[in-house]
């Protein structure tokens, strides 16, 4: 991409096509929880609690040969402009597994047989990208916790407005109407550069994936560079 | 009950000398910090910390039909959800009491006090009125919740914004507001929880001392009057403690509201 076609098109808030939001992460929010933190994109804020490994109840989900994870994430109802109604719906029930898989991939709870380690996110505000602030709050709390990982992931959704792409999606570009309209893309990746999540909605060429995918690439790593200060920060 | 017996045992000897593990008094709060503004998308937001307790409180607005009892006068609804986020002790899934019974409370708190002037939040009488939904959540639990949640709705309330509404197409502009508050009385309630632990009433009981306590009473105050009341669990009082009881609010709600006034928008 060339710096004139960069500078051609516009973001709605002004931002660079490669430019995120302004982030901010902190951890150690939550006393009471054997690991907590929060990050934003933004105005888009999570904040995200672990508590485990734990005995997993129900006795029936228990797992003899290895530990669980168990992600849960909820908007606050006053998260988004028109009241979310409390409680589960799909849309929260898919968003909590896909975390679920975007996290466990860099966690070593093998040996933490029958035991669960829940992981549970709020949405305190939304603007768009809160799978992504979720995930990166979620590692970040896992870590403070001090559960064994490999690696820390990180999530960012790529966007493409009409045919331009774009690094940290907001609600108004979410929304795109001209052209080719949006196309939202979370992805999340350790910091190893493997893929553990990939969401698509939209349309696009393989090419421009590929190209979206070295984005994601170069803003995951921002990102994570964010999370392991704010991780340093918290151990003095 | 998770507080085990020997501390319970110790706390209890503690407290009949008047004395508390922390060095309050027995009627003297933690530390009240009450922040407005904390989510932008709300009609208005709060975030109340009584020392290491923290809630968050939302209100969002939008227009239904009135309740045929009330055809002129706006709409309430308040809820609570005790988040697995915010301590081991609470779990996904559907509200249990605890949560079912702050909603319940606070509503009353808001509601009998009229702090909200409901009669200005009519459109049209019958047909169309404002309604008004406050969240309370949960993000840290270190004793008393109640009056947590209660300081964050009146907080909340006081930072509200009535959002836009287009009177043609009879919709709300959700996302955008008027510069029209929540039309609210001057006179700020507040509700305070006595628990009884032996023979001596405290208030805002750190985890350890609630859940020792056997017996409970909400009392919801603005200005010189009582306007909601709810005695939980099983021990009873005897009329001399209900005296007490009130004395000791009206104390407590005096020095509560002091520490709080400046704080709301």
């Amino acid at each position: 991409m060339t710096k004139e076609s960069k500078s051609k098109f516009e973001r709605p808030d002004g931002r660079e096509t490669d430019e995120m939001r302004p982030m901010t992460a902190k951890v150690g929010i939550i006393p009471n929880a054997d690991g907590s933190a929060m990050f934003s994109f933004g105005d888009t804020i999570a904040y995200a609690a672990v508590y485990g490994p734990k005995v997993m109840h129900p006795q029936h989900s228990q797992n003899p040969e290895k530990g669980t994870l168990r992600c849960n994430y909820s908007m606050l109802s006053f998260s988004v402009t028109e009241r979310a109604r409390p409680g589960p719906n799909r849309r929260s029930t898919e968003i909590s597994k896909i975390m679920e898989w975007a996290l466990e991939p860099v966690l070593i709870i093998d040996e933490f047989k029958s035991m669960v380690v829940d992981v549970h996110v709020n949405i305190i505000q939304a603007n768009a990208s809160t799978r992504c602030a979720a995930i990166n709050a979620a590692a970040m709390a896992l870590a403070h916790a001090g559960i064994p990982m490999k690696d820390l992931v990180s999530s960012v959704s790529i966007g493409k407005l009409d045919k331009q792409l774009v690094v940290d999606v907001s609600k108004k570009e979410e929304d795109w109407e001209e052209g080719e309209g949006a196309t939202d893309i979370p992805i999340t990746m350790t910091h190893e550069g493997e893929l553990t999540h990939i969401q698509l909605d939209g349309k696009i060429s393989g090419e421009q994936l590929r190209e979206a995918l070295e984005m994601a690439r170069k803003a995951t790593q921002e990102i994570y560079e964010v999370q392991k200060k704010a991780l340093k920060e918290s151990i003095g | 009950m998770e507080t085990p017996k020997l501390n319970a045992e110790r706390i209890k000897k503690y407290i009949e000398h008047e004395k508390r593990f922390d060095g309050r008094a027995l009627d003297e709060f933690r530390e009240i910090v009450v922040e407005t503004g904390i989510s932008k998308n709300a009609e208005g937001s709060a975030r109340v910390k009584i020392g290491k307790t923290e809630v968050l409180v939302g209100v969002k607005m939008d227009v239904t039909t009135p309740y045929p009892d009330s055809p002129d006068k706006g709409n309430l609804m308040v809820g609570a959800e005790l988040t697995p986020l915010s301590s081991p002790r609470f779990e996904s899934g559907p509200p249990k009491f605890p949560a079912i019974e702050t909603g319940r409370i606070i509503d009353r708190i808001v509601r009998e006090s009229k702090f909200i002037e409901m009669e200005k939040l009519c459109i049209k009488e019958g047909e169309k009125v404002w309604n008004v939904m406050i969240d309370i959540y949960s993000l840290n639990d270190d004793g008393n919740l109640l009056d947590a949640a209660g300081i964050g709705a009146i907080a909340a309330l006081s930072a509200s914004k009535i959002p836009k509404y287009d009177e043609e197409k009879e919709k709300v502009l959700f996302g955008e507001w008027s510069n029209k508050n929540i039309p609210l009385s001057k006179e700020v309630p507040v509700s305070i929880t006595l628990y009884k632990i032996g023979s001596k009433f405290i208030v805002d009981p750190s985890l350890e001392e609630e859940d020792i306590s056997e017996a409970k009473i909400t009392i919801g105050r603005k200005g010189d009057y009582i306007s909601s009341m709810q005695k939980g669990d099983l021990k009873p009082l005897t009329i001399q403690e209900m005296h007490q009881a009130i004395e000791v609010s009206e104390r407590v709600y005096n020095d509560v509201l002091k520490k709080i006034e400046k704080q709301l928008k």
